[in-house]
């Protein structure tokens, strides 16, 4: 549990002349379950962008793998690609090819697997990520939303990635599927031993999941560390967080 | 993980005793496993009743396609009745492979018998059949919908949406006139030239006007014009509809009680029964015009001349007889362009396809339809 599979150090990123973070530090441990918490805004999706190079940071180092993501060829980019799923916020699913085909697209593009074990594959993932076997014939728009989440999850889930990286996974959904979502992610990472870096606004999420996390506020990170140690903090915005009704009634009858 | 010797995924066999040994060896991970793959596929097949020991020692790596892998052909071994021992298992393996079982999609292991690719293409035709006489039998209760609210329109002329109509009337009438004036000329001249040719060669130059005249009116204008009005606005009122089906505002109209058939059927039908038989009275006078131009140059026809003989060839009821033919040709195309419009699913891409079939049915009915009014019109002697 002590090796670090990400650390992001003083990163600045700046859209125009709004500065959206001002010096982010934290590191992200193998097999954990890391949240990254804020309020809308806070620049969580931003962070999560950066980490997965879609973005790039004004200054900083963002170090995934062992490996300085500002200074990385194009092939090593393209080996680390592989080695991560993501799932983005709105699902972002192809709307022109059936969930077997969206789970299945880059094990045909990247592999040259007999397309009977590929068929095989995918569907074991549609199995694991919880989705009935006829929605593998379906189409995005025929999808509700906890469905369009799930099977954004299988197909991040494809390669068997080593990370895994999920924005919101669970807005949107009703409490029960959220839950549900929440519980899968846990036993996944216990099937495959990944590491999860996921963005999250639910404190549900917080308390059951995540191992550790960052509060981020006023564009840096204001507290790192497990659910027992930041609920500690005197910062007033974790306090927000967890002074709510909901947070103390939690807190009360938690562990 | 232990270190292993060989990186790529391997898989030996040798023989021992009547026992099959099979070895794996390397990294059974996603990105090496299509030799094992298919090695094991042939060992598969040609296995059958024996006894085989499956030692797994060797193996570094493994991922779920890995494993799903060896579960996919310890299954197909088992079910060729060869009893297999695992043997050189690790913990890390027992468990994936504990947890992956649950999730093993059921077999649908029936491989597709040599004869059903012969029924492939039966198949292929068979569905084919039910689409299209599911699309006639949603086609007629779609027409007995529109013929009700022509008929409750004109029993309320005041509910009419005269003001969709006009707005129909211009984008595809008036917004139409280049192109079809442009084509219409073209149809004219080409028409003239390969008469000239042939007349010429008969001295029967004169000639020239009873065929222009004649073509024209009753056959080229109104085919010509249909088909560009297929091309153009019936494809336009599938995209419009389509579009309005995708983002659920038909929906919404019919939550708020204003029926889609009235409000955007019904005025584009409507507008394009107008606009028809007027833009192909215009293709008779461009074509004809063109055509006297052409006579003039290549068969110096003088103009006079050439109206002169026109008012003497040119019956009157030729014209209506094209004309009449517009308003036809217009039902068909929007009706099957709203009709296909309304089709549209939820994707985006759907739009696309039903574009595309309005308007390939659209063009084949147009010309259907004109090949039923020449066995008519023939037998009735006009
Ligand atoms: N591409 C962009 N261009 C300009 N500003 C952006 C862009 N993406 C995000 N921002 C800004 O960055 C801030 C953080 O956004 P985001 O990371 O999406 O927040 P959240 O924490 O809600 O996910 C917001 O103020 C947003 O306006
Ligand atoms: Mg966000």
């Amino acid at each position: 549990m002590s090796d670090t599979i990400i650390t992001v150090s003083d990163v600045v990123t700046q859209f125009g002349k709004n500065r959206v973070h001002d010096g982010i530090n934290l590191t992200v441990h193998q097999g954990e379950i890391y949240g990254l918490l804020g309020g809308s805004g806070s620049g969580k999706s931003t962070l999560l962008k950066e980490m997965i190079m879609l973005l790039r940071p004004q200054s900083g180092e963002i170090k995934v793998f062992g490996q300085d993501l500002s200074r990385i060829s194009q092939d090593r980019a393209a080996v680390l690609r592989h080695r991560w799923g993501v799932l983005f916020q709105e699902g972002a699913l192809y709307s022109s090819l059936t969930v077997e085909e969206n789970v299945g697209i880059k094990l045909r593009e990247y592999t040259d697997l007999p397309p009977k074990l590929i068929r095989d594959i995918v569907r074991m993932k549609i199995n694991m990520v919880g989705l009935p076997e006829e929605a593998a014939v379906l189409y995005p728009s025929e999808l509700s939303g906890g469905m369009v989440k799930r099977a954004a999850l299988a197909r991040a889930l494809a390669m068997d990635p080593e990370l895994l990286f999920l924005d919101e996974p669970t807005s949107g959904l009703d409490p029960v599927g959220a839950e549900a979502f929440d519980n899968l992610i846990l036993e996944l990472r216990g099937i495959l031993g990944l590491t999860v870096v996921m963005v999250t606004h639910d404190l549900d999420s917080i308390w059951t999941v995540v191992d550790r996390f960052s509060v981020l506020g006023e564009k840096r990170v204001i507290a790192e560390g497990t659910l027992k140690e930041v609920i500690e903090n005197p910062h007033p915005i974790v306090r927000q967080f967890f002074g709510g009704a909901r947070g103390r009634i939690r807190s009360r009858d938690g562990k | 993980m232990q270190s292993t010797r060989s990186q790529k995924a391997e898989i030996q066999w040798s023989q021992k005793d009547g026992v099959i040994l099979l070895k794996s060896l390397g990294n059974w991970t996603i990105d090496g496993l299509r030799d094992v793959a298919e090695t094991l596929e042939r060992f598969s097949r040609v296995s059958r009743d024996v006894s085989i020991q499956w030692d797994v020692s060797g193996v570094g790596r493994v991922d779920s396609a890995g494993m799903l892998l060896f579960i996919r052909y310890c299954d197909r071994l088992k079910a060729n009745r060869c009893s297999i021992k695992i043997i050189g298992a690790r913990s890390e393996h027992e468990k994936m492979y504990r947890l992956l079982r649950r999730y093993t999609p059921r077999y649908s292991e029936a491989r597709p018998a040599l004869f059903s690719y012969f029924l492939r293409p039966l198949n292929t035709i068979g569905r084919g059949f039910v689409a299209f006489l599911l699309d006639i039998m949603t086609f007629f209760p779609f027409i007995g919908e529109n013929f009700l609210d022509l008929i409750s329109s004109l029993l309320h002329p005041h509910s009419i949406r005269f003001g969709a109509i006009v707005k129909n009337i211009e984008e595809a009438g008036v917004r139409a006139i280049p192109i079809v004036v442009l084509t219409s000329f073209l149809i004219g001249v080409v028409i003239a030239y390969q008469g000239a040719v042939q007349l010429k060669k008969f001295g029967a130059n004169i000639f020239i006007v009873n065929m222009i005249a004649l073509s024209i009116t009753r056959e080229l204008a109104p085919v010509v014009t249909a088909i560009i009005m297929a091309g153009r606005t019936g494809s336009s009122y599938t995209a419009q509809l389509g579009v309005m089906k995708l983002t659920e505002e038909i929906d919404a109209m019919r939550t708020m009680g204003f029926d889609p058939h009235r409000f955007l059927v019904l005025p584009r039908i409507t507008a394009l029964m107008i606009t028809l038989p007027l833009m192909i009275f215009l293709s008779d006078i461009i074509g004809i015009a063109a055509g006297m131009f052409i006579s003039n140059i290549h068969l110096h026809i003088s103009y006079a001349e050439f109206l002169h003989r026109l008012q003497n060839v040119l019956a009157v009821r030729h014209l209506w007889i094209g004309i009449c033919k517009g308003p036809f040709f217009a039902w068909l195309i929007a009706t099957v362009g709203c009709f296909r419009g309304l089709q549209v699913s939820k994707n985006a891409e759907s739009i696309g396809h039903y574009t595309t079939i309005s308007v390939v049915n659209a063009i084949f009915l147009v010309i259907a339809c004109d090949a039923v009014f020449s066995v008519i019109f023939t037998e009735l002697g006009i």
